[in-house]
Parts: structure tokens; C-alpha cells; sequence
């Protein structure tokens, strides 16, 4: 996500010998200027350049609309055509309610769910207003009335406490206020670390929470942005599925979106528009352009009334520990010491680690430190009683979480810690499930990872769109 | 050499103006910004997926026109993957995986020929394209070289820039509202070399684009094969304003396109003309149009019938003070009529021929009294004209919108259009000319420089340009200019220039061995590039030294190529080798076979019979002597003949 630019620095990411001769011959950030080089002469915009980069080059956008780089040991000489400070303001549109259409509010975090392009300076600007989003997406317009709040304004790997709290606390205005639906603009990253948070601090809504974000960046043409926003702004307005949910595509192709719950959905990839999967389940609903299709009955209805349960609060020191083989007691025993409350470990397998790490978890437990146990798989259940190691762990105080996915358990333990510290209660509160962190079965259809190669597998994805 | 339509005076009149934008694919292992290799083509697919395009708004909360009129056309764009040509880069779910230095190196290759001024640092920036052709919806491209020259005919053409960019995807249909593509080509490594409109003439124009094709030829580094080089052209007349023609199918078409795109600017500049002598302004046109579905609704003529059955729905449009025009000719029997039929056709998605009916077509279509009736309900005059178009609600109303913007941009002649070439020779409207604005810097990669060193090395190992191997080849060496051609399209100038003046081969002979020897042998699916230039040196140090004939020259040649490891001395050991012989000696052999078919060579004039022998004695002492030597020992026989009787 970049921030634009601010006009009123001259020499705006330049510094070291490119700084030197933007001073020396009076030329800076915006100037139109000719440039004579050893290589050539050549005229174009002096842009700002980005803080990372080196010191020796000084950028141009020529007249093409192209950038090029020009090394400072060439440049023989600077001189300004012309001066034009960039604006990024941006002209505000008026977009009327509709009494017809649904009222959604949109809160913003920091995604960027849309963006406006300067082609004469090549940035790209977020868009939040209605009015840029309807112009941005024009179909928003026919689905509902759209009531925009920036809440805040960061990489999603950056969220923490206040933001939790922060979100939770806006989406019960939100409800109280009447809104037929919540959609939460966010960046993909850690989208579904907030969707299983929310879930647990925002109980009982009567109206869809619809998380959503884009895979590829939404200044582009091909970006999935737009119909993420439109099936988020669908499912908001029109769904009857009264929970917190995370909105992505379901393939890579535009075809369709999938709601997935928020405590049981990850980002599976990287990169692909299709990265967001329910995991030991399937997942709530699909959504089209013009539908909400549920997969199942076994959600919370939407309500007519505005009450809700908000319980806002987390406590920031828990941590998640990833067991590898090898791992010595000492980092354990370190987390404890640095007076970390409470520990959730991704084990192996059916939830283990190894034998040397027993001191650690006894250490732990003497110092009342709450400690659950995940798998690393991310499928399938924690089972600690089929081997010897599951079942000395538990001695030594650890739980088992069912089939809680490592970042929801994580989540989870945060926000429980901030009610109580009693040993009893911790554990009542982790075991009951709120909104599917556990889920009582498996079925066959929880786990489809088909792989690559295989000739009926490679037969069905050739006859379907992927 | 083409023979032009026109005079130069006469495109001077015009104020015909061209340019080229040549693309050029690069041989490299892999594709720019992955590591998918840069290989052949395949029909193949293992998967395909569905994606849209959608324009971004401009900070003026605007839309480039060209992103504007591809969203307008609501295509479904579906792409084609196979395993081995793509990776998740091409298909826009992954970023790239970095800049591919091995085709950035020779991009700086060519633009060095150019004299391009190489720039500093390089930008990747992303140019918007909403066809659906490249799947991100825009291409990462990048300038490398500015304002180059080249030389032709006693002038310097101006090269305006010379970028390296991402191929994009091949079409496969454009049907209705869905377009269909294979990606194997995206993101294989192009040049793409800009000139300035310096062509005076279409044949300038060839010429120029025959020029740059050698240029890129000459490092011996680029793709060869159909559609490895692209030809874009550029054409403007005096009042007139920039066409692209894209998809020329090859170099020898690009007169006769330019000269009839000339011809169709005049016309449409006519057309401007007479609509302002009649008193037509731009505010004439409202955008009305009537719904003449009931109207219409008995009608007998196909088309029509069917779409109303169908439910589609009809409308008719009135074109204030039109009489006439859509019946203009635009030369090659295409009227003006054909370029909103095309606007229908490509922005509506109404592709069944014909799209739309006028009042004056002269082809059988709705009966007299409908037009009549249309006229009345639009409240026509008869300086006016009507159309009909027809089809689903939203369609309609993109089409009956373009059918008057069309009409309306008559007005200002020549309108700035990308155009493609049909089969038949014409070109079809294909979209808005692209506006300068689609271009943002690509953040997902840093810059690149290109230091001083590097220039140097790059500069070192640059071949010379084909126009001073052309001159050093036809002057010095006498070769004839088609001889000179091939050597250099075949980029085997260099090793020519070697073998003539490090082994001293005779010129004709070196010439006729790296041109005719070499595409029979890589017809013939030998590959002679396996041969390593010390190779082919060589081969042609052997000759000198009288190690085998000319006659045997090419099996020589052959074989070096099918086991180049054996190197010259394995191609010459099943090969008959040149033998010191005395007449006598060669006497020896060839007498007695020519004793053998005596009654034969007998019977037959002298001449034919000597040319008879010639071929009987081949397989015997081929190679061992020279041609000349044979025929000599040959006419010795036939002497001998003579005086015995």
C-alpha cells in the first residue's frame, strides 16, 4: 500500500550525490526539465524516488509516459522548463441514498479495496470515499447505500490490540446503528488472525460480518478487487448468514466467492486470488454477482433487532510456538521468564513434541502458564491419548484443542486470558466453542487436497474452469 | 522491389507520414520475469480459467478511453494454460520473479546498433491493456535506448525509442461476448523499436522495417519463425491524424497497407468536408434513437425476423444530414457504412454480418415501407439518413451509442484508431487508439542500472551493423546483393568474413556454402548452428588445402553437422579425399568404365556422350579429382575413340 506523496518536499527521496546536483543546478521533485547527459539530451518530469533505491540516479518521466533513470556521472547539465506540484486531491462526488437498497457500513484498516491512478506521476491512491468507490466500482452502486469509515490505516501484519479492540467496538456501533450489514476492509495477510478474533469479541450480531481484501493489488486491471468488494457488499446487504466471515474468491477464475468462517478460514498461499480456504470443513456459503448460495443450514440467521454482545478485550501476552525437532527446553523456559501468560504450541503430528521439552512444560505449568497444544498440520484433530508422549504432555498440563486451527487457538487464548486467569475457567472458555473454533465432527469433504499429476485429478481441473 | 501506387510527389502532396513500431522476439532460456522457458508453441492445455478487465480511474476521475471502450464490451476473457509454458506469474497470481538479465543484455545489443543513448537506470513501468490479451491487464515494459538512428538510402531514420517488454498472449476466438486465448506466449522476451514517422512513402516503409528486421538478425540472438517479428505502422496525411495498423503478416505487405490507408484518411477527410459544407454541427446529433420494434415486427427479412422472435429488440437512428455518406467510398469497396458496421461489431458484440441496416444500402434488406415508417417516427428529412440496429436490451444501447459517436466523429475526419488487418487486405476498426496516460510505474520490481562497465563489455561484443557488413560484402567481395542478404539475415556474416580473410576461401564458394548449403542442410533437419565456428574454419582450411573437391563439398558439410564431436577429420574419412593423381593415373580409373559402356557412349553424338560418361564414372572418382580434371581425362577416352575408330 503506498502513501502519496507529500508535494512540499523538493528533493522528495533523493539524497547523497543525486541530492548534490538537484541543488546545484536549482532542479527538484515536479520541475519539467532538460537534461543534458553524456548519453544524450533528454526532457522530461523529475519524479520523487523511492527512499530505498540508490544515490546515483535521478528519475524522469519523459514525454512517452515512460520512467528512466538517469546516472548522475553522466548529467552535464539541469535546467527547469517548468514547475507543477503535484495534487493529489481529489474530487468529491455526492452519491444520493437509495431507500430501496440496503444501508452497509464499510470500515476501513487499511487494505486497499480500491485505488485511483496519477498517470502523470504513476501513483496509485487509495479510494475510500462512496463516491470514489462507486466510481471505481459502479456496480456498488445498484446493490446498496454504502457508509464509509477509515478506521485506521495499516499493513495488516501490523495489527494488534488496539486494533481488535478498535474494530470490535466500531462493529457494535455499527449494529446499534441500524446497518443491514458490516464489510471490513483488510489486508490479507492476517485477515483471518482478525476474522477469528472478531468472531470471538463480536457475539451474537444479528447482521453478516464480511471480511474482505484483494489478492492483486486493485490499481490493476486484472485485479480481484472489484468483485471481492461486490460479493462482500452482496453477502453484507442481502445474506442471511448473521456471522463473521472472511470474503475471497473461490478459484482463481471470476466466477465466484466463498464466505468462510472466520475461525476456521486461512490464507493458504501466497499469491493466488484462490488462497483463502475453511479448513477441516467446508465453507459457509458461496456468493455470486447476484446470490448468496449457503452450503449449509447450520448458521446464525440474520435479525430483524439491533442487539449484540460486544467483548472487547485481549490480553497481548501470548505466544504461538512452532515445535521443530531439536528444540531445546531453553525457549520455553525464555517465554515463561519474559512473563508470556500464555502458550500455544503447533505440535507434530497428533499434537507432540519432544521428550527434552517436558521440563520446559512442567516449568510452565508450575508457573501457572496456560499452555494448548494445535497441530501443525492445520488439518485434522489434536488426539494426544493414542501415544505415550500425548499422554505424559497432558500430565504436565497441556490441552489439547480439539480441531482449532494454531492461529484461531492463538486468538482465542488472547482474548480468554483478558477475562480471567483462573486455570478452570481458561480452560471452559477454550473447549466451548463460540462460532465453529471447534467443531464436534469431520467430514469426508473437510480435507480435499487433490495433488497435481495424478491423471483423473489433471482430467477433472481440464474440464473445469480453475 | 515493390512498385509504388502513387509517385513521391504525390504522397508528398498528401503529407503522407509513417512509422514503424517493430517487435522482435529474443532468444533466451527463459521467458523476462520467470523461469518458464522460452520455447516453441503448443495448441496444448491442460487448464483454463476465466477472468474480467476492468479500467482504474484517473486521478481526474476519468477513464482512458481505450480501458473505457474494453470495458464497454463486458468480455469474458478465457485463457488457456499448459504446464510447461506457464507458470503462476503468467497468470497473474503470483509477482515476478525477477528481471531476466540475459535478454536485458541483448536488448542493449540492439539498441547499441541503433545508436540508441542507452539509459542509466532502467524503470519497469506497466502499460494498461484491457483486451484481455495480457492476463495482469497490463504489460511490464521498459525503455532501454532513446532516440537512435539508422541509415537508408543516403538518410538517417529517426529511432525514437527501443524498449524490452513481455509478449502477450496468441488469440484463439472473439466470439460474441467471450474472448478465448493460449498464454504460451506471454512473457516471452520482445524488442519493440519505435521510429519517428520519417517514411515518406509505403515503400520507404518496407524498406525501413526490412532494415530493422536484418538489425535485430545480426546478434544472431533473437527468435526466428512465423511471428517472431512484429510489424506495427503508423500512418497520418496532411488534416488527418496517427492510425495504427497492428498484425501486418509480413514486411512485403506494408506498402500496399500504408498506401491504402492513405487513401481511406482522404476519403474520410472528404466525407469531414462535405457534412460541413451541408451545415452539420456536433450538436446536431442528440443521442436519440427510437425503439422501432413494432414497427418492424412483420417484417420478412431474416436477420431481422429472428432477433425479434428471439425477443431482441430494434432500434432506428437518425443521422441529421447524412445523405449519401455511409455509401462513401473508402477505396478497396469498403464505404464508410463498413466502419460503423465494425464500431457495432467490436464494442457491442454484435458480430453477425450485416450488424445493422441503412436506409440506401443498396443489398436487398427491409421492405421501402419500413424505412419510410422509421423516418416519419424519428422525424427524418430526405438529407438525412436511418439505420436499424438490433439485438439484446444492453448490447442495443451500446450499439446505438457507438453508431452515433461514429457518425458524429465524422465530423473531425480522420479519427485515431487501432486497426487490424484482415485477410483480404483490408483493415477493420479493432479499438480506440491507447492515449499516452495508461502508464504507471511497476512497483513490484527495483530499477536496474546499466553501469559503464557493463555498456563496455556489451558495446565489445557487439557485431557491426548489417548496413557496414552490406557494404564490406558487395564491394569488397563482389557478392551479388541477395548473396549478401542471406548471409546477413542468416547471421552468418561474421563467420563469412572469417573464413574469407583468416582462411582465405574463395568468396563465391564461402558464399554458396553458408547461405544455399547451410538452409538445404536445416531443411533437411540437420542443424548447422551444432557446428562450432573453429568447425566450419575448419572445413573451409580443408578446402584450401585441396583435401576434397568442390563436387564433395556439401557431403563434407553434411556430415561435419551430423557429428560435429568427430570434428573435420571424421567428416572427411567416409568421404573420397583428393588424390595427387597424374593424368595417367586418373586415366586408369576412368577408362575402364567408360571400356565397360563403350556400345553406349558409342552410340550417341559426342557431346551428349561425354555428358553421359561424366555421370558414370561419378561414383569412381568423385572427390579423388576435380571436376575440370574428369572432364579432361574424359575427352581423353573420347579422343582415343576417335583415332582408333
Amino acid at each position: 500500500m503506498s502513501t502519496p506523496a507529500v508535494p512540499s518536499d523538493r528533493y522528495r527521496g533523493y539524497k547523497g550525490r543525486a541530492l548534490d546536483l538537484l541543488k546545484q543546478f536549482g532542479v527538484g521533485v515536479w520541475s519539467l526539465a532538460t537534461v543534458k547527459t553524456t548519453r544524450g539530451t533528454v526532457e522530461g518530469l523529475i519524479l520523487p524516488r523511492s527512499e530505498t533505491f540508490d544515490d546515483l540516479h535521478i528519475v524522469l518521466k519523459i514525454d512517452s509516459g515512460y520512467n528512466i533513470g538517469l546516472d548522475v556521472t553522466t548529467i552535464e547539465d539541469m535546467s527547469e522548463k517548468s514547475f507543477k506540484k503535484a495534487d493529489y486531491h481529489i474530487p468529491e462526488r455526492v452519491v444520493p441514498r437509495n431507500p430501496a437498497l440496503p444501508d452497509v457500513k464499510l470500515l476501513g484498516t487499511g487494505g486497499t479495496i480500491a485505488s485511483r491512478l496519477d498517470y502523470r506521476t504513476g501513483a496509485v491512491i487509495p479510494s475510500f470515499s462512496p463516491g470514489e468507490l462507486y466510481g471505481a466500482v459502479p456496480e456498488l452502486a445498484e446493490i446498496s447505500n454504502l457508509d464509509t469509515e477509515k478506521i485506521f490505516g495499516i499493513f495488516s501484519e501490523n495489527m494488534g490490540r488496539e486494533q481488535y479492540i478498535g474494530a470490535a467496538l466500531k462493529c457494535g456501533e455499527a449494529i446499534r446503528a441500524g446497518f443491514k450489514g458490516i464489510v471490513i476492509g483488510h489486508g490479507t495477510d492476517t485477515m483471518a488472525h482478525t476474522a477469528a478474533v472478531l468472531s470471538y469479541m463480536v457475539q451474537s450480531s444479528p447482521v453478516p460480518i464480511v471480511m474482505v481484501g484483494s489478492q492483486r493489488s486493485s490499481d490493476r486491471p486484472s485485479s480481484d478487487a472489484a468483485l471481492n468488494l461486490i460479493h462482500a457488499v452482496t453477502a453484507a446487504g442481502y445474506g442471511d448468514i448473521a456471522e463473521t466471515m472472511v470474503c475471497m474468491f473461490g478459484p482463481t477464475s471470476d466466477e465466484y466467492g466463498l464466505l468462510h468462517r472466520g475461525t476456521r478460514v486461512r490464507k493458504m498461499h501466497s499469491s493466488y486470488r484462490s488462497t483463502f480456504r475453511t479448513v477441516g470443513d467446508i465453507p459457509v456459503a458461496m456468493v455470486t454477482r447476484e446470490h448468496v448460495i449457503p452450503l449449509r443450514d447450520d448458521y446464525n440467521h440474520r435479525r430483524d433487532d439491533t442487539n449484540v454482545t460486544i467483548d472487547a478485550v485481549y490480553d497481548d501476552r501470548v505466544t504461538l510456538l512452532w515445535f521443530y525437532p531439536g528444540m531445546k527446553p531453553d525457549i520455553m523456559k525464555a517465554m515463561v521468564d519474559l512473563g508470556y501468560r500464555g502458550i500455544v504450541i503447533g505440535g507434530t503430528g497428533l499434537g507432540h513434541v519432544n521428550r527434552p521439552m517436558y521440563e520446559a512444560l512442567k516449568y510452565a505449568q508450575d508457573k501457572g502458564v496456560h499452555v494448548y497444544m494445535t497441530v501443525q498440520t492445520l488439518w485434522g484433530y489434536v488426539q494426544m491419548y493414542v501415544y505415550e508422549t500425548g499422554r505424559e504432555m497432558m500430565e504436565l498440563g497441556v490441552i489439547p484443542t480439539g480441531n482449532m486451527l494454531p492461529e484461531a487457538a492463538f486468538m482465542k487464548l488472547s482474548w480468554v486470558l483478558a477475562h480471567t486467569d483462573d486455570r478452570d475457567e481458561v480452560r471452559s472458555r477454550m473447549l466451548t466453542p463460540i462460532a465453529s473454533e471447534i467443531t464436534e465432527r469431520e467430514p469426508h469433504d473437510g480435507y480435499l487436497i487433490y495433488q497435481g499429476g495424478i491423471p483423473e485429478v489433471e482430467e477433472f481441473v481440464s474440464r473445469h474452469l480453475k | 522491389m515493390h512498385t509504388d501506387f502513387l509517385t513521391f510527389d504525390d504522397y508528398q502532396h498528401i503529407g503522407l507520414k509513417c512509422g514503424l513500431e517493430v517487435h522482435q522476439q529474443l532468444r533466451t532460456r527463459h521467458k523476462l520475469f520467470c523461469k518458464c522457458p522460452n520455447t516453441s508453441y503448443t495448441d496444448h492445455y491442460d487448464a483454463e480459467i476465466l477472468r474480467h478487465m476492468r479500467p482504474t480511474l484517473s486521478e481526474m476521475g476519468e477513464y482512458d478511453r481505450t480501458a473505457l471502450m474494453e470495458f464497454r464490451t463486458r468480455k469474458e476473457i478465457l485463457y488457456r494454460l499448459n504446464r510447461d509454458r506457464v507458470c503462476t506469474y503468467e497468470i497473474d497470481d503470483a509477482p515476478p520473479f525477477g528481471l531476466n538479465r540475459e535478454a536485458l543484455e541483448i536488448a542493449v545489443e540492439i539498441a547499441g546498433l541503433f545508436h540508441c543513448n542507452i539509459v542509466g537506470e532502467i524503470h519497469i513501468a506497466r502499460k494498461q491493456y484491457l483486451d484481455g490479451s495480457i492476463p495482469t491487464g497490463f504489460q511490464r515494459t521498459m525503455i532501454v535506448g532513446l532516440e537512435g538512428w539508422f541509415p537508408m538510402n543516403g538518410r538517417r531514420i529517426r529511432v525514437r525509442q527501443l524498449s524490452l517488454e513481455e509478449d502477450a498472449c496468441r488469440e484463439v476466438s472473439d466470439v460474441g461476448h467471450r474472448r478465448t486465448y493460449f498464454t504460451d506466449r506471454l512473457c516471452i522476451p520482445l524488442i519493440e523499436v519505435v521510429t519517428e514517422p520519417d517514411f515518406r512513402t509505403p515503400e520507404e516503409a518496407w524498406q525501413g522495417a526490412e532494415v530493422i528486421r536484418r538489425t535485430t538478425r545480426v546478434t544472431g540472438k533473437v527468435r526466428r519463425g512465423a511471428g517472431s517479428t512484429r510489424q506495427d505502422t503508423n500512418v497520418s496525411v496532411s488534416g488527418g491524424d496517427r492510425v495504427e495498423i497492428k498484425g501486418v503478416p509480413g514486411t512485403r505487405y506494408i506498402p500496399h497497407l500504408v498506401h491504402w490507408e492513405a487513401i481511406r484518411q482522404r476519403a474520410l477527410l472528404e466525407i469531414a468536408t462535405t457534412l460541413k459544407h451541408r451545415g452539420l454541427a456536433r450538436e446536431d446529433f442528440g443521442d436519440t434513437w427510437k425503439d422501432v420494434t413494432e414497427l418492424v415486427r412483420l417484417t420478412t427479412w431474416p436477420l431481422l425476423r429472428d432477433a425479434i422472435a428471439k425477443g431482441h429488440r430494434v432500434n432506428a437512428i437518425r443521422l441529421p444530414r447524412f445523405k449519401g455518406i455511409l455509401n462513401h467510398s473508402l477505396g478497396q469497396n469498403r464505404r464508410f457504412v463498413d466502419e460503423v458496421r465494425d464500431r457495432v461489431r467490436v464494442v457491442a458484440c454484435l458480430d453477425s454480418e450485416p450488424n445493422l441496416l441503412y436506409c440506401e444500402d443498396p443489398l436487398p434488406n427491409v421492405a421501402q415501407r419500413i424505412w419510410q415508417r422509421a423516418a416519419v417516427a424519428l422525424g427524418a428529412d430526405e438529407h438525412d439518413s436511418v439505420v436499424l440496429v438490433w439485438g439484446a436490451p444492453r448490447d442495443l444501447q451500446t450499439a446505438s451509442e457507438e453508431v452515433v459517436w461514429r457518425c458524429r466523429d465524422a465530423l473531425t475526419g480522420v479519427v485515431p484508431d487501432t486497426r487490424q488487418v484482415e485477410e483480404d487486405g483490408t483493415t477493420r476498426f479493432e479499438r480506440v487508439l491507447a492515449g499516452p496516460n495508461r502508464m504507471y510505474p511497476d512497483t513490484d520490481m527495483p530499477p536496474v542500472a546499466i553501469t559503464a562497465e557493463q555498456l563496455a563489455r556489451i558495446q565489445a561484443r557487439t557485431p557491426a551493423a548489417p548496413w557496414d557488413r552490406y557494404e564490406i560484402l558487395t564491394k569488397e567481395y563482389g557478392l551479388p546483393d541477395d548473396a549478401a542478404d542471406a548471409l546477413i539475415l542468416d547471421g552468418n556474416a561474421d563467420l563469412y568474413l572469417k573464413a574469407v580473410r583468416e582462411v582465405g576461401a574463395p568468396p563465391r564458394f564461402a558464399s554458396h556454402l553458408l547461405t544455399n548449403a547451410y538452409r538445404r542442410l536445416q531443411r533437411r533437419w540437420e542443424a548447422p548452428e551444432s557446428i562450432p565456428q573453429e568447425g566450419v574454419l575448419d572445413f573451409f582450411r580443408a578446402y584450401v588445402a585441396g583435401r576434397f573437391t568442390r563436387e564433395v563439398a556439401y557431403r563434407v558439410l553434411e556430415r561435419l553437422a551430423h557429428d560435429p564431436a568427430a570434428g573435420i577429420e571424421g567428416a572427411l574419412a567416409g568421404v573420397p579425399q583428393r588424390e595427387e593423381l597424374s593424368k595417367l593415373d586418373l586415366d586408369a580409373r576412368v577408362h575402364p568404365v567408360l571400356e565397360e559402356h563403350r556400345e553406349l557412349l558409342r552410340a550417341r553424338p559426342r557431346e551428349k556422350a561425354e555428358h553421359i560418361a561424366m555421370g558414370l564414372v561419378r561414383s569412381v572418382v568423385e572427390g579423388v579429382a576435380r571436376g575440370p580434371e574428369i572432364r579432361q581425362s574424359v575427352a581423353r577416352w573420347f579422343d582415343l575413340e576417335e583415332v582408333i575408330g
